[in-house]
């Protein structure tokens, strides 16, 4: 907002400016948790039309639509739009309309750099998706960008690096802005331990990401003097060696998993403990677990390359460290059951959606349990059960989380109801059709189909055809979930306060909407 | 918009350290592999000794079959194979075996050869006194030239271990 305007306003209790240039300057918390929530949904969305390329292809051997490096260019840019365009975005959309009302203060630490985090998003994607537009195309050579493949890239190769640098930069911008509001900005009275879990596990997280994404920048920046200052860093040739690069990336990749799930088990434990109307069951322990779970990420990443030659050693190591993340997570389902157990459970939307991440989400962990078995990876490794695994933890697990949370907060950002006979119907069209669309990749992966290739050997067919079928259906039903959310925000019975019977916390305390400023005064903790 | 509290700005600021000290890391991580790859004899990087420091006892009694295999980076327009595909040797013992290379193209290129062993635990004992691959190697167009190297397995290899693969790549670093 303009100087002029400031100091005209500076007593008043002033709402947004007007226009255009709100949502450009703007350094109030709600609105950037709006501007990251609607990027999110439209990198989802467009990162979902890639896939739905990648289906058409597949429904039937062959070559059939597109051409094969168009293809693996959709591969690469999917993933890479979907994680770092969609469910990161959407999960510090979530944390700036949520950590300041739910420890009650009064906006972010530093707006300003909150302004910044969120508009390098839309230049370091807009960089991204041009590339798809040039010369030799886009990025095709997989999000985990190896090398040697990956300096083979075109003229994308050097708009690909410094969109992922912009990328992190927002990310590393957004968590310190976290962990700083959640240090110092707290609501007297309120002590770590009394915070909501969703406040617990986004610190984590942003430590998480305070620790790994200038590692995923020194990979990148290391691939890019490769290409053009020569160094050697990867290429054999001048002493370099591949499989650095591999172990770089993934001293990164494994941590950034969890950084994307992470929220989604804040998010899950504030949903089943309202629609349940108990305590969440085990509070305390579920703070160690996630912690546990941060700590273990960065000792397993090796198990993303068992199949480089690593000694018996490694492999064993890498693999009993892999399988101990199963003890946390395990607490934590122990704990949501046990939450739901003996409740008086109602089936509103986001409890549909939070009951089919616990479930849905378990299944994902139990393929993980079996990748992570070194031995039996060789035959999994980079076949479609890895794709069917990461799936199930990053759909079914990651974004179930978040259309959760937007149900379940909605009301309480919009003022409306959402409408909840159409909400039932979408949850039901995503959870079928997730299943239909990933569950028969476990088969073709079992069976030996490889990932990133756009052909397939006849006797994948039907469940081609199948998963394929469920693909569809799960896009379009992200249709009906955009148009969901525009009608709740245009209207709908007006919400309380609480809007949920169960709901526990401080942003329960505050109208439906919420004032533009909130919590100016610290809330009273009990 | 009153500029934000100081103790914020410090916060962050001790935070954005970490952020470089990370970055530094990762840098890092590159000589830490290298060392850790020396020390474990990991990656199929094969050992160099002095022909002085070749003296450990022979093996008579022991055979190891040495395969060898050459390869070519891709845009490398040369021939390159082994002499003798494959020897039985004694552990401890010196021997030597030949590479052939030869130039297809039309012009002067200069080569690097990399090895690899496998299985990777024998990287460890596998040691070189003399070696094509610790030169560059230029030919002219059409050139061909013998590539000697001279090797000793450490007879401390262990027990199981019958075979060790020893491959070269050649690869084009022709300025």
């Amino acid at each position: 907002m303009s100087t002029a305007t400031a100091t005209h306003d500076a007593h008043e209790d002033h709402g947004p400016a007007k226009g255009l240039m709100r949502w450009i300057t703007t350094t109030n918390h709600k609105d950037i948790g709006t501007l990251y929530l609607i990027f999110a949904l439209i990198m989802f969305m467009i990162g979902g039309a890639m896939a739905m390329v990648i289906r058409a292809e597949l429904f039937q051997p062959g070559m059939q639509l597109v051409d094969p490096a168009f293809f693996n260019q959709m591969t690469t840019v999917h993933a890479l739009v979907m994680i770092f365009g969609g469910v990161m975005p959407a999960f510090t959309g979530l944390a700036n309309w949520l950590i300041p009302m739910m420890i009650g203060a009064p906006d972010m630490a530093l707006p300003r750099m909150n302004n910044w985090s969120f508009w390098i998003l839309p230049f370091a994607f807009t960089l991204l998706l041009s590339t798809l537009f040039m010369d030799g195309g886009g990025p095709a050579a997989g999000w985990t960008m190896y090398p040697p493949l990956v300096l083979q890239t075109g003229d994308a190769f050097p708009f690909m690096i410094l969109s992922i640098h912009m990328m992190g930069i927002s990310s590393i911008m957004g968590s310190i802005n976290v962990i700083v509001t959640i240090m110092n900005m707290r609501a007297p009275g309120m002590t770590l331990m009394k915070m909501p879990l969703f406040v617990w596990t986004w610190l984590i997280t942003a430590y998480l990401l305070i620790a790994t994404m200038p590692v995923l920048a020194g990979a990148v920046t290391m691939l890019l003097t490769d290409k053009f200052f020569g160094t050697s860093f990867f290429s054999a040739a001048g002493g370099g060696d591949p499989v650095l690069y591999q172990h770089v990336f993934w001293f990164f990749g494994h941590p950034e998993v969890y950084i994307l799930i992470l929220p989604a088990f804040g998010i899950i434990s504030q949903i089943i403990p309202t629609f349940a109307r108990k305590p969440l069951f085990g509070y305390s322990s579920m703070v160690y677990a996630t912690a546990s779970i941060a700590f273990l990420s960065f000792i397993v990443w090796a198990h993303h390359m068992f199949t480089v030659g690593m000694p018996t050693a490694g492999e064993l190591f890498f693999m009993y460290a892999t399988m101990m993340i199963a003890v946390p997570t395990g607490v934590k389902v122990f704990n949501w059951v046990s939450t739901m157990w003996k409740g008086s459970m109602t089936f509103e939307t986001p409890m549909l959606f939070a009951i089919a991440f616990v479930f849905l989400f378990t299944i994902g962990g139990f393929s993980g349990l079996m990748l992570a078995i070194a031995p039996a990876d060789f035959q999994y490794h980079d076949t479609y059960f890895v794709v069917a695994h990461f799936h199930y933890v990053l759909v079914s697990g990651a974004v179930f989380s978040i259309m959760a949370a937007v149900y379940y907060w909605l009301p309480k950002w919009t003022g409306h109801m959402y409408d909840e006979k159409l909400g039932k119907l979408h949850f039901w069209l995503s959870a079928i059709s997730m299943n239909v669309l990933f569950f028969p990749q476990h088969f073709l992966g079992l069976a030996g189909m490889p990932r990133r290739i756009p052909d397939y050997s006849v006797q994948f067919t039907g469940f081609n055809q199948i998963s394929s079928i469920g693909g569809f259906v799960f896009g379009l039903s992200q249709v009906l979930f955009c148009y969901i959310v525009y009608k709740t925000i245009k209207g709908g019975q007006p919400a309380s306060e609480k809007v949920w019977e169960g709901a526990q916390g401080l942003e329960w305390t505050l109208p439906s909407p919420p004032p533009y400023h909130s919590f100016v005064e610290a809330p009273a903790i009990k | 918009m009153s500029a934000p509290d100081t103790r914020h700005v410090r916060s962050a600021w001790k935070i954005a350290v970490v952020v470089v000290a990370m970055f530094g890391f990762g840098y890092l991580l590159v000589p830490l592999y290298n060392v850790f790859c020396d020390i474990t004899g990991l990656n199929g990087k094969t050992g160099r000794i002095s022909v002085g420091a070749a003296n450990a006892a022979v093996a008579s009694d022991r055979v190891i079959t040495v395969e060898f295999v050459g390869n070519l980076n891709a845009d490398m327009p040369w021939r390159f194979e082994p002499l003798v595909k494959s020897l039985k040797v004694h552990p401890g013992k010196i021997y030597e075996a030949s590479f052939l290379a030869h130039n297809n193209s039309d012009h002067r290129i200069v080569g690097q050869a990399v090895p690899s062993i496998s299985p990777g635990i024998g990287g460890k004992y596998f040691n070189k006194t003399e070696c094509f691959c610790f030169t560059n190697q230029p030919l002219a167009a059409g050139e061909t030239k013998k590539m000697p190297l001279r090797f000793i397995v450490d007879p401390a290899l262990p027990g199981n271990v019958k075979r060790l693969t020893l491959a070269y790549t050649f690869f084009n670093i022709t300025k």
